[in-house]
């Protein structure tokens, strides 16, 4: 008697287990094939747009009336971004594949800069035609590599989740097709280098970061006397110092320490031991000072830097402390390339942080040509609409990465806040934002 | 007779000329602190000079609690029109100005904060006309009266970002970072920055966090914890410019590390466990 029920039992559990097993199954693979389909679309994708896009490439250098060349740059410009969306939803990260995705935005940033200018005026150089015509090539090259890789994943019914877990179990993807043909794509890349598709201005890639650094490369014991001082004149056998490696921009010196619940981080360059960035991390009390009076610390703080002058272009709070933005000026001009951010406690005044990357990036003795433009010329360039509260003069960096000298104005419509650069030598536009700040909490609306 | 009526009339017309509510409310306190108030900064200060300020007409924005823009140009048009020096602070001598030419009902402007409405603060209005409230929200604003009191409704947020990238960054650095030192994490967070704006990766934060493979944490759902404030601030500082990482575009964990691609890449420097790298 038992042993029937018991057999009944087990052959019922048995039963139960495998039904359980097989729809688990059948799940997972539900699952499986949505990815799969995700990848293979993004895929099919890619490859369709960079045929498109040596289509348009050509049709625009078969083209001879310029009415329709800005719409079809735009086009250009349109599938290369679509291109590097696909780029982007495929697993590649960790495998070389950034050269495509960098060919690919460079095609889109020279369609844009030619489909943005007014080519009844200026036209197209011939220069520029040569240039589009080695992208024609390239692009050429590229697709053809796709198309392959294409065809190969049709024929086998390859499938992107195995890729997927090749490279997650073992980076030596020995015979995985869709591996390798990508990785022939960025080897054709790799062989038109990045330079001679230079787009035609000055990029910062191109020029040599902080190149106007003063000082002497510092030895083992100045730099711990730098950074303590930095560091709230920490004890320097408590700091922790180690050199920058070969990927670093610039080379530098890091000092970090651990005291109690506080610890510290700092940043410097190697030559002339200048701040880059410095972090100190404790927890901090209840706010008890007030913003104005944090930014008096701040300054005060940014006067240790050595500079001439400053001036406190943003300030936010941010809970219990506040965050502060200077600029350099000099004769009333504003330089916003050469800023510093600083990090203020609200609890007792302690500066917490300093970030001056940028000011020691950009900042150096500069020629500023003196405006061509009145204010009041300059005025006129802005929009009617707006209502002009403030202006003034200052430097900026532009699209195309130039420092330009401009009249800033401050400008508002409604209630919102416009800042208006106007270039102070030829009265171009050359840069409106929006300021906003402040977000209404969202759930207190839910 | 006579007599009786005089009193009535006069009484009505003292009545007109001192309106009850005038009492009822009574003189507010100085509310404001001592403190300077300048712009982006927020709290109980600022509620109360941007109703004093839109009681005068300067100010037409919400009362939200946060100095921007609206109530900078607010400030600087009643430090103009009222013989200040005009530097969009607001000060000891702007403060008694305001507080002698304003009214600021305290009680009134809290409990709309409170209940959420949708209200302004003007003068010379009645009150009732003043407030819009939203059915809707009444049964769930029951419910969150009590946790977040006098609170300004608006927060600050670092340019061209929003509270809701902040949270799916931390999300993402409490993920990949949590047992790191703070400035490990700011590192992180600035990778995702840099990510963003480099030319070969995709140009949103939800687009860089959610390529396939890019993050370990996204990959295995460590993702969808509930990153704690640590997350949040290292977040918020690398937006607002902070970048320990030295420019980096990758980092990795050496001793997790399985691809040997990852240690081609020239390193920049260690923070904590990870190697950040070009």
């Amino acid at each position: 008697m038992i042993r029937t029920i018991l057999i009944a039992f087990f052959a019922v559990s048995t039963i139960g287990a495998g039904v359980w097993g097989y729809m688990e199954h059948q799940d997972k693979n539900a699952v499986l094939i949505q990815a799969e389909n995700n990848y293979q679309r993004a895929f099919h994708e890619l490859t369709y747009n960079v045929e498109l896009l040596h289509d348009k490439i050509g049709s625009t250098l078969a083209m001879n009336s310029r009415q329709q060349l800005s719409p079809q740059l735009a086009e250009i410009w349109k599938v290369t971004s679509e291109a590097n969306g696909d780029v982007g939803q495929l697993p590649l990260t960790l495998m070389p594949f950034n050269k495509t995705e960098e060919f690919l935005s460079q095609i889109g940033d020279f369609a844009y800069r030619t489909a943005v200018r007014d080519l009844e005026k200026k036209p197209l150089t011939e220069e520029e035609v040569q240039k589009l015509e080695e992208l024609h090539e390239h692009s050429r090259e590229i697709k053809n590599e796709l198309r392959k890789v294409q065809n190969v994943v049709l024929r086998d019914n390859l499938r992107w989740m195995d890729v997927e877990l090749a490279l997650a179990t073992n980076d030596e993807v020995g015979d995985n097709t869709i591996v390798d043909g990508f990785r022939t794509v960025e080897k054709t890349v790799e062989g038109f280098e990045t330079a001679e598709l230079g787009t035609g201005s000055g990029t910062s890639d191109t020029t040599e970061n902080y190149r106007f650094l003063s000082g002497e490369n510092l030895s083992k014991e100045q730099a711990e006397k730098v950074a303590s001082s930095w560091l709230e004149d920490i004890d320097t056998k408590k700091l922790r110092m180690t050199d920058s490696g070969k990927g670093a921009e610039v080379p530098t010196i890091t000092a970090s320490f651990q005291d109690g619940e506080k610890n510290g981080y700092l940043d410097m360059t190697k030559k002339g031991g200048h701040p880059l960035t410095m972090m100190i991390s404790r927890p901090i009390k209840k706010a008890k000072i007030g913003l104005h009076e944090a930014s008096e610390k701040a300054k005060s703080f940014v006067e240790r830097l050595d500079v001439d002058s400053v001036e406190l272009v943003e300030s936010s709070q941010y809970g219990n402390t506040g965050v502060f933005r200077f600029v350099y000026t000099k004769d009333d001009i504003r330089y916003y390339p050469d800023a510093m951010v600083l990090k203020v406690a609200l609890d007792n005044g302690e500066v917490m942080g300093l970030s001056a990357r940028e000011f020691f990036n950009y900042h150096n003795d500069r020629k500023i040509n003196p405006p061509v433009l009145t204010e009041e010329k300059a005025r006129e360039k802005v929009n009617p609409q707006l209502e002009i509260q403030q202006q003034r003069l200052s430097v900026i960096e532009n699209d195309i990465k130039e420092e330009v000298l401009c009249y800033e104005f401050l400008t508002t419509m409604e209630n919102t806040t416009y800042r208006i650069f106007i270039n102070a030598t030829n009265g171009e536009e050359e840069k409106v934002e929006t300021l906003k700040k402040s977000e209404m909490k969202y759930n207190q609306e839910v | 007779m006579l007599w009786k009526k005089t009193i009535v009339i006069s009484l009505g017309l003292s009545l007109m000329i001192f309106p009850f509510s005038e009492w009822t409310i009574g003189r507010p306190v100085y509310g404001f602190s001592n403190q300077v108030i300048q712009q982006g900064a927020t709290g109980n200060d600022v509620i109360e000079l941007q109703s004093r300020l839109q009681y005068l007409g300067f100010y037409n924005g919400d009362i939200d609690g946060v100095f921007g823009w609206g109530t900078y140009w607010a400030v600087r048009n009643f430090q103009s029109e009222f013989g200040l020096e005009i530097d969009g602070l607001v000060g000891e001598e702007v403060k008694a100005k305001l507080n002698k030419a304003s009214q600021y009902d305290e009680g009134y402007v809290k409990e709309q904060i409170q209940k959420g409405n949708d209200f302004t603060h003007y003068g010379g209005v009645p009150k009732k006309q003043q407030t819009k409230q939203d059915n809707n929200k009444r049964d769930q604003n029951k419910q969150t009266e009590q946790s977040t009191p006098n609170e300004p409704t608006a927060v600050n947020v670092p340019g061209g970002y929003s509270q809701n990238e902040i949270q799916l960054m931390a999300n993402a650095v409490y993920g990949e970072a949590r047992g790191e030192p703070y400035v490990g994490q700011v590192a992180v967070a600035s990778v995702i920055i840099n990510r963003v704006q480099s030319s070969s990766f995709p140009n949103s934060v939800s687009g860089v966090i959610f390529e396939p493979r890019a993050f370990t944490a996204v990959s295995d759902g460590q993702i969808w914890l509930t990153p704690n404030e640590t997350a949040k601030e290292a977040v918020i500082d690398a937006m607002n410019g902070w970048d320990p990482s030295g420019q980096a575009l990758y980092y990795f964990n050496p001793n997790t590390a399985t691809s040997s691609w990852i240690w081609s890449r020239p390193q920049i420097k260690q923070i904590g466990k990870h190697i950040f790298c070009k």
